[in-house]
């Protein structure tokens, strides 16, 4: 039978999908354990013991100067500017898009310069945004929005603009206004696309998170990685990476779970 | 053919061009309320284009359209229905959502939502529109799970709870198979019948042409230049009138002895 052909069953797949992550854990602590066999205080290849001393102290002892569990202070730090600067983002990317989809003279007016912001790369506009904002909260949510809003708002734009003419047209002719084709038409058709938009713009959001947080912050996720970096602490940025990973997993299937329950027609309902 | 009163939709000298390209050229017609009227014409002969620029999607190079004897607005309206061979309904509303919608964007004009008294009205109404189109038990469908037959009784049940003057088909049936366009052609003379309809319908199936219109309409260019085909337009070399009352006894007449009009 040809591969192409070659169907995966249910639990096969769990079972094939895991192999992979599981050989790569058995690699690691397979190095980790022949360099602690060879010097008992290795930093680089933490085992999995050391990782949770690591980490325990972050997540149950208070921080002498400031009277928080580290752990959590950086989490909470980190998903608020996360989620500040996403719904922002996705806010205006509705908002900008649905109105450059649906109106030609506004796509006109406004279409080049969204392209001119999306083709600048955002890192080089951040120490224009911490001269600008200081280095407090407003830079860093700054910085994922200007990372992800354009090209969320072209993808938005796009896709409305692409919805059949057919369908604009029909709707006219059922007596509908400029604006009824926004929220009746366009509206609710940019909805799933916008989910899918937010899921690929996790990635970079977590990016420029992670460099806002590095560069200038006092908690925060990322500012905990660059910090402990400096004293080799792998065993405290291995497992905050993981942390990260999960996180992110965590909310990309909440929005996918968000965008089959409230939108069941654009994946393919069941006949 | 004489024309008792002033017809309902009247084109005068119209000309489509595109570029140097003419599409249609000199098209004169007068149609009357009640009448069906097919067109047909080899492809790229300006079929779809006399249908938008009717449809007021596209507008003419020249000349004049009148409906009830004012001119109409370069722009869709509601005065004017359509089902285009795809794409007519929309994908995220129910068939009852779909068939409401022209129902709400009359009378609420900011939220274009009905609640209350006013929506439970609007929805008998679809309700009625949905049964008159087979579609009484699919309301809570959305069109993907509908067949394509289903989703075309939808968008004529759709245009139809408008009350349009005139309903505009582009070859709405092309894409069904032949069992469900018998249907649908048994389904569009009992509409057209029940609701007193005019009807412009695009096709290229002469067969279909004849056995539904009482008017056919083939369009084709009159003249032809072969160093420069793009320089003369279509318009109607045919127009035949079939029938003057709506006799189902005559309707088989006719489409055999008329083959040649098409071309392809």
């Amino acid at each position: 039978m040809r591969w192409v052909n070659r169907k995966v069953r249910r639990g096969d797949s769990i079972l094939l999908g895991a192999l992979p992550i599981l050989l790569l854990v058995l690699f690691y602590l397979f190095m980790a354990a022949q360099r602690h066999a060879a010097n008992p205080m290795d930093k680089i290849l933490p085992l999995p013991g050391g990782m949770a001393e690591g980490v325990a102290a972050l997540l149950f002892q208070p921080d002498q100067l400031t009277g928080q569990l580290l752990f959590w202070a950086d989490t909470l730090a980190s998903m608020q500017r996360l989620g500040l600067g996403l719904g922002i983002a996705t806010l205006s990317a509705l908002l900008i898009g649905l109105v450059l989809g649906v109106l030609p003279p506004v796509r006109a007016t406004f279409g080049p310069l969204v392209t001119a912001i999306a083709v600048v790369p955002p890192i080089a506009l951040l120490p224009i945004l911490f001269i600008a904002l200081g280095l407090g909260e407003t830079a860093k949510v700054a910085l994922i929005i200007i990372g992800i809003a354009p090209v969320m708002v072209r993808d938005i734009a796009a896709h409305v603009a692409d919805l059949p003419r057919e369908q604009i047209v029909k709707a006219q002719t059922l007596g509908a206004s400029s604006w009824q084709i926004m929220i009746r038409v366009a509206l609710p058709q940019a909805m799933p696309r916008l989910i899918h938009a937010v899921r690929l713009s996790l990635g970079p959001a977590w990016v420029f998170l992670i460099s806002a947080e590095a560069i200038a912050s006092d908690v925060g996720l990322g500012y905990r990685i660059f910090l402990v970096r400096r004293y080799l602490s792998m065993d405290v940025i291995i497992p905050y990476v993981g942390w990260i990973a999960l996180l992110a997993i965590v909310m990309d299937m909440a929005l996918v779970f968000l965008s089959q329950r409230a939108f069941p027609w654009a994946h393919g309902a069941s006949h | 053919m004489s024309v008792p009163l002033s017809p309902l939709l009247s084109l005068r000298d119209i000309w489509v061009e595109y570029g140097d390209k003419v599409v249609l050229e000199k098209v004169d017609l007068d149609i009357e309320a009640g009448s069906f009227v097919s067109v047909i014409g080899p492809s790229g002969a300006g079929k779809s284009s006399l249908l938008r620029v009717v449809l007021g999607q596209e507008v003419p190079t020249r000349g004049t359209i009148l409906l009830d004897g004012t001119p109409l607005t370069p722009e869709c309206g509601p005065d004017r229905g359509v089902v285009f061979q795809r794409y007519s309904v929309f994908p995220h509303l129910t068939a009852l959502r779909n068939t409401i919608f022209g129902l709400e964007c009359e009378k609420a004009p900011l939220s274009a939502r009905l609640f209350g008294t006013a929506h439970r009205m609007a929805r008998d109404e679809a309700m009625e529109m949905l049964k008159a189109v087979g579609l009484g038990d699919s309301a809570d469908l959305y069109p993907a799970q509908m067949s394509g037959g289903m989703q075309q009784r939808l968008a004529i049940a759709q245009a139809l709870v408008k009350r349009p003057r005139i309903l505009l088909l582009d070859e709405p049936f092309g894409a069904l198979d032949p069992g469900i366009r018998a249907d649908m052609h048994a389904l569009i003379t009992q509409l057209w019948r029940d609701y007193s309809l005019t009807i412009i319908m695009v096709t290229h199936d002469i067969r279909e042409a004849f056995t539904l219109g009482t008017r056919v309409l083939a369009l084709d260019k009159r003249r032809h230049d072969p160093h420069a085909p793009h320089r003369f337009g279509a318009t109607a070399i045919y127009d035949l009138t079939l029938r003057k009352d709506t006799d189902p006894a005559v309707d088989e007449v006719a489409h055999l002895p008329l083959k040649q009009v098409s071309n392809d």
